[in-house]
């Protein structure tokens, strides 16, 4: 399993590089390469997407080379921390993941994270005229709610996907026909539509699933709950020159950008999961205990990952740096 | 099965799934900075006179709501206590000054005279950095930087740097970044740094005292 732990814990390390407000970072960031090239294309485009802004105040038709520099910035600056891709990227390893769905979910928390940053500029700029202080005060309350709500998902998934492992490491084809010696699985009884016997991806059946529909809602939820702190920044400047309506275009351009990114590696992670569960099956090897145990590890990984937010310990975007 | 092989593919899969985010987030704060650097009598430095001007985007979200009598300005005494708030802040962040004189780091006290600075639609925090301890006649070097790279600092364009009662015999030097996304820079530049990555954007203030 060391593999699969390094593997975690690289997955975890993800936000915790872009960690620390203050004081020494926890390393480097890379200057070269591929990153380093994502890095300065995120850099540049929000250096243009500023100054789109500043000319959409004065001259309509720049709105548009505004939104599509938007959305540029969108795909490259989702690849920085926070727009919830470790989240949906292990949701999806976790909990019946296909292609479709990783698309939908990476899709509809980006959605969601655009949706939030005009409410929240809306009504604190436009309704309250509040100050930056005070949503920053804001910001870190709906953190609180975004992350407990990770961690509350992961255990629920925790619950549901250890028993399986459990049945499968028994050879057993579907927990709720049995009960366990020594164990309580009086809670299963209310999801006996959900677990499933063979080894290859999803059943029909669960691909229908309302319960999986919910779960995704809420991972999609929690994962785009917490604003972009760009975004923030970008909406409240053009509410200031009075063209805030061209700023929600922007956010939501840049929201499709992201939901790309997001897409993208939340496919990387359900192809993933796909071809070991297969290798498995194709070494003639257990591969529904394969399917179990990858999943429960991406249950572990969901905690994991709400819980170090929750406490700080890793870091989405700031809003203020002092 | 050959659990090793099936562990290995995955292990791989989520390493390039995370590896993508760890290109990090741009700054979103820029900070242009202008600096007096004082000298006392004894002809070691006793402290510097910051004045940075944030960005116009910054500058805009970090005023907001603060015009309380609502007469469209933003006067000092409106932004005394975010400027108050501010410069209590930087103390956690070491005021993203980091100093050397001879051998010894520099020590920075709670800055004084401090006030915020709303003009053409820019943010400008002057404050006052006092030298606690560390302090050595001759020479001396100021990096200005963010670790974390959340704010991106550069020295202003025209005269960055002042010097006040320094010594006759000293004179300074002025460092800057080298552009993100300029040509390729050779690897030793790279090696040669230590670990953070924000410190390659430092600007640089080298004063020598013959």
């Amino acid at each position: 399993m060391f593999a699969l732990a390094a593997a975690a814990i690289f997955l975890l390390a993800e936000p915790l590089l872009a960690q620390t407000a203050f004081g020494p970072p926890r390393t480097a960031q890379p200057t070269s390469g591929f990153f380093g090239w994502i890095f300065a294309q995120q850099a540049a485009f929000y250096g243009q997407l500023r100054e789109a802004i500043k000319a959409a105040r004065t001259d309509g038709s720049a709105a548009w080379a505004l939104v599509s520099i938007s959305f540029l910035y969108g795909i490259f600056h989702a690849a920085g921390p926070g727009h919830g891709k470790a989240v949906i990227a292990s949701y999806m390893i976790a909990d019946n993941a296909t292609w479709k769905r990783g698309a939908l979910l990476a899709a509809i928390s980006a959605f969601v994270q655009a949706c939030v940053a005009v409410l929240f500029v809306g009504i604190a700029v436009l309704v309250f005229g509040t100050t930056a202080r005070n949503m920053n005060v804001a910001a870190g309350a709906i953190e609180i709610v975004a992350y407990s709500l990770i961690v509350l998902l992961g255990l629920y998934l925790l619950w549901k996907k250890s028993a399986a492992f459990v049945a499968a490491l028994r050879g057993e084809p579907d927990p709720h026909d049995h009960h366990h010696h020594g164990h309580d699985h009086a809670h299963h009884h209310d999801h006996a539509h959900e677990h499933h016997g063979h080894s290859h991806g999803p059943e029909p059946a669960e691909l229908k699933g309302k319960d999986w529909f919910r779960r995704g809602m809420v991972a999609a939820f929690a994962a785009g709950l917490r604003p972009c702190s760009g975004a923030i920044i970008v909406l409240v400047f053009a509410a200031a020159q009075g063209i805030f309506l061209i700023g929600v275009g922007a956010t939501f351009a840049m929201g499709l950008g992201v939901a790309i990114t997001v897409t993208a590696i939340a496919l990387l992670a359900v192809f993933g999961k796909n071809v070991a569960v297969r290798l498995a099956g194709a070494m003639g090897g257990r591969s529904e205990l394969m399917l179990r145990g990858i999943e429960v590890a991406g249950a572990l990984i969901v905690i994991a990952l709400g819980m170090l937010l929750l406490f700080g310990y890793l870091a989405y975007e700031r809003l203020l740096p002092f | 099965m050959a659990p090793k092989a099936v562990l290995r593919i995955i292990a791989t899969a989520v390493f390039i799934a995370a590896g993508i985010g760890i290109a990090l987030s741009h700054p979103h704060v820029l900070t242009t900075v202008r600096s007096e650097v004082v000298f006392g009598k004894d002809g070691a430095i006793s402290g510097i006179r910051y004045a940075w001007t944030f960005d116009e985007f910054f500058s805009e979200f970090a005023i907001q709501g603060l015009d309380t009598n609502k007469d469209g300005v933003y006067s000092r005494e409106e932004l005394a206590e975010l400027a108050k708030i501010n410069v209590e802040t930087l103390q956690e962040s070491d005021y993203f000054t980091f100093g050397k004189s001879g051998e010894g780091k520099l020590a920075f006290a709670q800055p004084t005279d401090y006030w915020l600075e709303y003009k053409d639609k820019l943010l400008t925090l002057h404050f006052t950095l006092p030298v606690k301890s560390g302090a050595r006649k001759g020479g001396v070097s100021l990096d200005v930087f963010d670790p974390t790279y959340f704010v991106a600092f550069s020295f202003a364009e025209q005269d960055p740097v002042k010097l006040v009662n320094a010594p006759a015999n000293c004179a300074f030097d002025v460092k800057r970044p080298a552009p993100l996304s300029g040509p390729q820079r050779p690897e030793s530049f790279f090696n040669a740094l230590p670990s953070d990555f924000g410190a390659q954007f430092a600007n640089s203030v080298i004063i020598t005292c013959k």
